[in-house]
């Protein structure tokens, strides 16, 4: 549903766009997460004698395939880092922390991570880190949780990279992704909605071709201009076509069968998908005469669900000719 | 080759636009701007291609909503890139050098305002090692920012001096969002942002769309006085990796400049959304102190996703048309950091006459 937003020309509602990636590691990235959740950094040689992790699956000057991995320190060097003083949702941070890119030892080229420290005043370039490791390791980047300042304790150089040795490689990832937006409707889509609250239906005419479309599109697709007058529609219409739903799925409201069909609503161009039920399904018919049935006014909102579903009229059925061009 | 001219021209920029993500409510008056420029109708133009993404716009197949702005029955001869329209505009260039069509119109749009634009670019990364951590653009364009510190290459003063010129450039500039130049004193003595970058430093999250018209030969001299041939086009990209990449650096800029001819450009618009960028890009194409860099503001002081490219070529194109320089270039980036990068070379007079 959308809301109003007061003395706003649109209206608009939240929406969350999310899907779980599930992604096959292949053999080189495997390795690599393989690693990670053992509690090791490994890198590819390549053939230029660099040392890089994450280690690319193709080597970038030959095109093979990264054959030889090697275990590269946990301690390493900051080459540079950005302070992130408002992390957005996903980060390893809610709170200000920087992004590094980090040389590890016995690696050449940086890898990227957040560093925790607390303020841009404790990060510099050239500064000694090592990895903190997740408290629970799964074979993911986020195995490492974060960069953090080295103590003196650790490790220098001298002793990586080190042969890889054998690693029981992870064979896919799952990596959620989800998107907040604000969603706006257009100003015709917005009169629609306003208009349903008030049980109304509002179209918009075409200046050119006076085609009406419900609901409402800021342009004619015909002519391409600006649809410029609000039209009132009926309650009333004829079934254009129509599909009986007999598979059930996640989600569904009704029991099978069920009727969906395109109603062109009278003084409407173009046809509104909607249920039409109080009749059986086998029933439904093109041509049928059908009226909306509202829910009760308290139930109202800015919503196309304001109508329950459409029923038959009782009317006798339209002549082909008066909807043959809407099919 | 055909010759091939720029010939029209339309924007629109704003901070945050309250209607559809499917913009066709911004695209409806482009188009009409971009016939009354070339006195057609659309019936004349003979290819569409348009730049934009989902991604930004919260909801499935915007850019086949978009068409209605077009009016598209009968059928038109149509097609769309996940890139900036920069990049549309090449496919549209190249689809009249194949000789099927001698017209096109360009378009691109986005509303970045929609979600959190520097989140939702994340997912341009790469999604096994990278994209996880959510790495938001201003940060990637932070590290870059430091690396060239830290090299020497430039340093905060060299950047305000990028924002303060773009700033007050923008002041002539009615679609800018953000205008008004002070002092490089005074942009330096305003508190860190993303340390090492201040605000003025990235450009603001803007909402748009562009325009432009294509036209060959004759076509081209029927619709406006003076076109603005195209001499050069080309674009490279870089790898995604930005560990494995010298970040001071932009390989793919300097060979798309290579593939062309920069001699004689006197003005360059150059898409930089972030001050440093501009200055990589500058030493990257071989540019001369006297070239004349961003009359519009640049992308520092408007910058809608998907469109900062495109609008980058249409107010370079634009120096020709009203005769304030000969030889321009325009340039897009894409993609994190400079990853990508296209250069659109355009002039007063074709390749043959």
């Amino acid at each position: 549903m959308f809301h109003f937003r007061t003395m706003s020309r649109t209206l608009s509602a939240p929406v969350t766009v999310a899907f779980d990636y599930t992604r096959s590691t292949g053999p080189v990235l495997g390795r690599f997460f393989g690693g990670l959740r053992d509690g090791r950094v490994l890198a590819a040689r390549l053939s230029d004698g660099t040392v890089v992790a994450p280690p690319p699956e193709f080597d970038p000057s030959t095109h093979e395939e990264t054959a030889e991995l090697v275990e590269v320190s946990t301690v390493g060097t900051v080459t540079s880092w950005s302070w992130v003083p408002e992390p957005v949702a996903g980060q390893p941070f809610d709170r200000p922390f920087a992004f590094a890119l980090v040389t590890l030892d016995g690696a050449t080229a940086p890898m990227l991570h957040a560093l925790d420290v607390a303020s841009p005043d404790e990060v510099s370039t050239g500064m000694r880190v090592r990895v903190r490791w997740a408290a629970e390791r799964t074979g993911h980047i986020t195995d490492i949780a974060c960069f953090e300042p080295a103590g003196d304790s650790d490790e220098g150089p001298g002793a990586f990279p080190a042969p890889a040795g054998a690693v029981d490689p992870v064979t896919g990832i799952v990596t959620p992704v989800s998107l907040d937006y604000t969603y706006a409707a257009s100003p015709e889509e917005s009169a629609f909605y306003r208009g349903l609250a008030e049980g109304r239906i509002l179209g918009q005419r075409c200046p050119t071709c006076h085609k009406v479309y419900v609901p409402p599109r800021s342009a004619c697709p015909v002519d391409g201009v600006a649809t410029t007058d609000e039209v009132e529609l009926s309650s009333r219409g004829t079934v254009t076509t129509f599909c009986i739903v007999n598979v059930p799925f996640l989600g569904q409201q009704i029991k099978p069968p069920y009727v969906s069909a395109y109603v062109l609503l009278d003084g409407a161009d173009i046809a509104l998908l909607h249920l039409i039920l109080d009749i059986p399904a086998e029933e439904v018919r093109m041509g049928m005469r059908v009226e909306a049935v509202w829910k009760p006014r308290d139930e109202w909102g800015t919503t196309i669900e304001n109508i329950s579903h459409f029923r038959p009229t009782g009317e006798p059925d339209a002549d082909y000719e008066t909807y043959q061009h809407h099919l | 080759m055909r010759d091939v001219a720029v010939v029209g021209f339309a924007q629109r920029q704003m901070e945050e636009f309250d209607g559809s993500p499917t913009c066709v409510e911004l695209l409806v008056p482009l188009f009409a701007e971009c016939y009354e420029q070339t006195g057609w109708s659309r019936k004349d133009i003979g290819f569409w291609c348009s730049g934009s993404s989902d991604y930004l716009a919260g909801r499935s197949f915007s850019f086949v909503s978009a068409v209605d702005a077009i009016g598209v029955i009968p059928p038109v001869n149509e097609s769309h890139v996940e890139m900036d329209a920069a990049w549309a505009l090449y496919e549209a260039w190249l689809k009249i050098q194949t000789g099927e069509v001698d017209t096109a119109l360009v378009y691109g749009f986005g509303k970045a305002s929609a979600g959190v634009l520097r989140r939702t670019l994340a997912l341009q990364l790469d999604p096994y090692t990278v994209t996880p951590l959510w790495p938001d653009t201003v940060s990637l364009a932070g590290l870059q920012a430091r690396t060239g510190i830290d090299a020497g290459l430039w340093d905060e003063r060299a950047m305000a001096e990028v924002a303060q010129r773009s700033l007050t450039d923008a002041e002539k500039n009615e679609y800018a969002i953000r205008k008004g130049g002070s002092s490089v004193e005074e942009l330096l003595a305003r508190p860190m942002y993303a340390d090492p970058l201040r605000k003025h430093d990235c450009a603001p999250v803007t909402d748009g769309a562009a325009a432009i018209v294509l036209a060959a030969g004759d076509r081209a001299r029927e619709a406006v006085d003076r076109p603005a041939w195209i001499t050069g086009f080309s674009h490279y990209v870089d790898p995604i990796s930005v560990g494995t990449r010298d970040l001071t650096r932009a390989p793919s800029a300097q060979r798309a400049g290579e593939a062309v001819d920069l001699s004689g450009v006197e003005v360059a618009e150059l898409h930089a959304p972030f001050s440093h960028q501009e200055l990589v890009l500058r030493r990257e194409l071989g540019l001369a102190d006297d070239v004349r860099v961003n009359p519009s503001g640049g992308a520092l002081t408007g910058n809608p996703m998907f469109t900062g490219g495109l609008i980058r070529l249409g107010e370079a194109a634009r120096q020709v048309w009203d005769g304030s320089a000969s030889t321009v270039l325009g340039h897009a980036t894409s993609g994190p950091a400079l990853q990508q990068n296209l250069v659109c070379v355009m002039g007063a007079e074709g390749r043959d006459n």
